[in-house]
């Protein structure tokens, strides 16, 4: 391998590891949702995609810096998914019929999104601006663009702050309680309903700053949420469902393997890498590569 | 009534709406009944697995865009004629559905969703990779004027119509076979199904051979239809949402549900792609799907009968 | 006579938790066996790698004589190895005849059993064995519990066993109730199917079991005469506490 080579390599590894920092903010919310509650948000995505939107909104109206907004915001996708998990709770949880009528109505949900974003916005391509969008740093031969590095700090923060509450918060362990044994979390005297319902709060709420840090990192029209699903569902099962440290180490595998893709092999292919992992885990080992076992 | 029976009725049906396009005697009634006729085939093949089994499938699209592109390939390859192609179609369609299903039905329904929808992808960046079948740019196909004295777009709903006739009557007789009852005990507690003495996992891999096979075959005409397919309209999201929202609009217990979803769904999307547009249409498509699922969980047939 | 059931050195861990650690007995032909153990000391576990719903690591299972290693669970009902689940697990959306058929289509009919024909009448009579004859055209919701047990043993008694394994199939029923299923059971054996009980009720177990296997944290302890087994040592202080 030539120094050519080399300095490819380098550049790849460092934007894949980046890459993968925000891979974990965009599962965050899944990791929560399907790890921890069991519930298949598979409309996740196109809520990530709105979170791109109102960033995108807040950014060309305003002059806000797009992730400022989207941290500005956090209230509102959390009420957002507390009315989802409303309606979902009284339609399927309580008449015990969560599995085919429940998919479909993630399913809808993320369809309805879509379709709302493109009536609204069409399909052109929306950027953001902000200082950290040109620049990059050099490192000797590796470059780190700022518009990667600010988003993988930003990502790694969101998750750390998600990490924090989860272990020390009575609320955070009322959460993790609920993924194991909802009968423990009566014991402790708490609502299950309720803290199901917060979670799934958190859950949406996380899709605001990953929908920031994604239309930081590239530009954005309704359906790329699609190619997200597969990414998601796929670190979030390599992970081992529920586990952050799982997810972060997941998602950085998949960025650095896409990154390599995408440079020795052409772009075309990288959403397929995401899609065959995906495939390999279930059928190789479905209860993840970084889990417990 | 007897599967034979059925079948004369379904024919006379069949014979009836054919007549009665041909005497509106307008091209576009033909155009836009073979996209309804097509959704039936679609809906009741997503049913057999998804309201028979319980296996929700959100890769439609592939299957349907697999027989379109193996309609493709034969055609650059061979003179075969269309029915030959759609039997090839739904060989190459259910045998994808049987991979899938050997490598993810195993594990938990959810999963064999997921991996569904990750299969769609992973097929569509295979096709579109692809330059033998047109990659990204797309492939034309040219549609011969007519065949054996029928024009050809009324040929394609001819054999559409079949189709339908044949997908709704296997749908039909599998409910009360014993594989229907099989598969229903496999939907209703897969523990106690196997329990019980059902052969689990090969019914549902007869149940995805079969669904994906039907929206293959559903799929081979589509190039004649369309005459130019690229990927992003072959593996259009638009067919996942359509027939996942059409079996549970009209009601997955029965056959005749994913035949109604498919009639007024498709019929009121021809309808307002025209005079709407067709996102707004589609967007019509979604908000039934939840309000469905939320208020109806029975469906359309569910306000009828006990 | 050889033994119907034979289980020889039956291993099974769960991560590293030992769930069963080298269990051995036989049943004979006809026979009532007992299998009591407080909560946790791998009944359940046991009846699971019994029936194939999961597999042993260690040991090996032999029916009729024929080893049941890598046969499913499908496979083993086919051979006459049949259970009741410990919560009535019904099919929901099925009326209770129709029920009834899953067991006759998919593990009668492949042994050759069952003509078409008589699938109806068969559903009856067994429906009617249990009480339930009446509520043939019900779906399981509006069944009581009792009722609900009623249904999970007939639908065992469907696949024409020649063992039974009824797993708790009296918690959580009055006296009464107890006593009905009781009889249920002695009948069914009375007409020669060989039945494992697994029950925590010590009444129904003493006055059901000819023989009686304890099982402790995953290891048999006791193996014997029912009245003698219980009176043992080792059996008093793990039921008592030590």
């Amino acid at each position: 391998m030539d120094l050519l080579q080399l300095d490819l390599l380098g550049n790849a590894l460092v934007s894949g590891l980046l890459l993968g920092a925000f891979y974990a903010a965009v599962t965050i919310g899944v990791s929560i949702s399907f790890g921890m509650l069991d519930i298949v948000n598979i409309a996740h995505p196109a809520f990530i995609i709105l979170g791109s939107y109102t960033a995108y909104i807040a950014n060309t109206t305003l002059g806000v810096d797009p992730i400022l907004a989207s941290i500005v915001l956090l209230p509102a996708f959390y009420l957002l998914g507390v009315a989802i998990y409303t309606v979902y709770d009284l339609a399927f949880e309580r008449r015990g019929d969560a599995s085919i009528r429940g998919l479909a109505f993630f399913f809808g949900l993320l369809f309805i999104t879509e379709v709302t974003l493109v009536l609204v916005f069409g399909v052109d391509y929306r950027l953001v601006e902000a200082v950290y969008v040109g620049p990059s740093i050099s490192l000797g031969p590796i470059d780190l663009p700022l518009r990667l590095l600010v988003p993988a700090l930003v990502s790694l923060a969101l998750i750390g702050a998600l990490q924090v509450f989860m272990r020390h918060s009575f609320t955070g362990r009322a959460i993790q309680a609920v993924a194991q044994d909802p009968l423990a979390l009566r014991l402790m005297a708490a609502n299950p309903t309720r803290i199901k319902r917060i979670a799934f709060g958190l859950s949406i709420a996380t899709a605001s700053v990953a929908g920031a840090v994604l239309i930081v990192i590239q530009p954005v029209e309704p359906s790329i949420a699609r190619d997200y699903i597969g990414r998601v569902f796929a670190i979030c099962v390599m992970g081992g469902l529920g586990s952050f440290g799982g997810t972060v180490a997941a998602a950085m595998t998949l960025g650095i393997v896409e990154s390599l893709t995408a440079t020795f092999s052409g772009p075309s292919w990288s959403p397929a890498v995401a899609f065959g992992f995906l495939l390999l885990t279930l059928a190789l080992r479905p209860t993840g590569l970084f889990g417990r076992s | 009534m007897r599967t034979a029976g059925f079948v004369v009725l379904l024919l006379v049906v069949a014979a009836a709406v054919f007549g009665a396009a041909r005497l509106v005697d307008n091209p576009y009634a033909f155009f836009a009944g073979y996209v309804v006729l097509q959704y039936i085939v679609l809906a009741t093949a997503w049913n057999i697995l998804g309201g028979y089994t319980g296996y929700v499938n959100f890769g439609t699209a592939a299957f349907f865009a697999l027989g379109a592109y193996s309609t493709v390939a034969l055609h650059k390859l061979t003179a075969l004629p269309l029915p030959a192609m759609m039997l090839a179609g739904g060989i190459v369609s259910g045998a994808v559905g049987l991979g899938t299903g050997y490598f993810t039905l195993r594990l938990r329904g959810t999963y064999f969703s997921i991996a569904t929808l990750a299969m769609a992808v992973v097929v569509q960046t295979l096709i579109t990779n692809w330059s033998f079948v047109g990659g990204s740019r797309g492939a034309y196909v040219v549609r011969p004027a007519e065949v054996m004295g029928l024009d050809y777009v009324q040929y394609l709903f001819l054999l559409m119509l079949l189709l339908a006739v044949a997908a709704v009557t296997i749908a039909r007789t599998i409910e009360r076979s014993r594989l229907g009852t099989g598969f229903a005990a496999i939907r209703d507690d897969e523990v106690a199904a196997e329990a019980n003495g059902v052969p689990t996992l090969r019914l549902k891999l007869v149940a995805t051979a079969l669904s994906g096979g039907l929206m293959g075959m559903a799929g081979a005409p589509l190039p004649y239809y369309v005459t130019y397919l690229d990927p992003a309209s072959g593996f259009s999201l638009s067919y996942a949402v359509n027939t996942i929202a059409m079996p549970l609009i009209g009601g997955t217990a029965s056959w005749i549900g994913p035949v109604i979803g498919a009639v007024l769904l498709g019929t009121l999307q021809q309808v307002a792609t025209v005079t709407i547009s067709s996102a707004l249409s589609l967007l019509i498509v979604g908000l039934l799907l939840v309000g469905f699922v939320v208020a109806a969980p029975r469906g359309i047939i569910g306000w009828f009968g006990k | 006579m050889t033994a119907l059931l034979q289980v020889q050195g039956l291993g099974k861990r769960f991560g590293g938790f030992v769930a069963l650690a080298d269990v051995s007995f036989d049943v004979a032909e006809g026979e009532r066996l007992g299998l009591i153990g407080p909560n946790g000391s791998g009944k359940s576990t046991l009846v699971n790698c019994l029936c194939g719903t999961l597999r042993n690591e260690s040991g090996e299972v032999r029916f009729a004589g024929q080893k049941l290693a890598g046969l499913n669970a499908h496979q083993r009902i086919r051979r006459g190895l049949a259970r009741s689940f410990q919560l009535p697990r019904p099919f929901g959306t099925m009326t209770l005849a129709e029920n009834l058929r899953v067991p006759i289509l998919y593990a009668v009919q492949p042994r050759g059993g069952a003509r078409v024909p008589d699938i109806a009448r068969r559903c009856t009579d067994l429906l009617g064995m249990v009480g339930l004859a009446d509520k043939a055209d019900r779906k399981p919701a509006d069944l009581t519990q009792i009722e609900m047990r009623k249904l999970e043993l007939a639908r065992a008694m469907a696949s024409e066993p020649r063992l039974l394994i009824a797993d708790e199939a009296m918690a959580g029923l009055s006296h009464q109730e107890v006593d009905e299923i009781l009889a249920l059971l002695l009948r069914l054996n009375a007409e020669g199917v060989t039945i494992i009980m697994i029950e925590h009720i010590m009444r129904a177990v003493l006055a059901f079991s000819q023989r009686l296997v304890v099982l402790v944290a995953g290891r048999k302890i006791a193996d014997g005469d029912p009245q003698a087994v219980v009176r043992e040592q080792a059996v008093v202080e793990a039921y008592l506490g030590s």
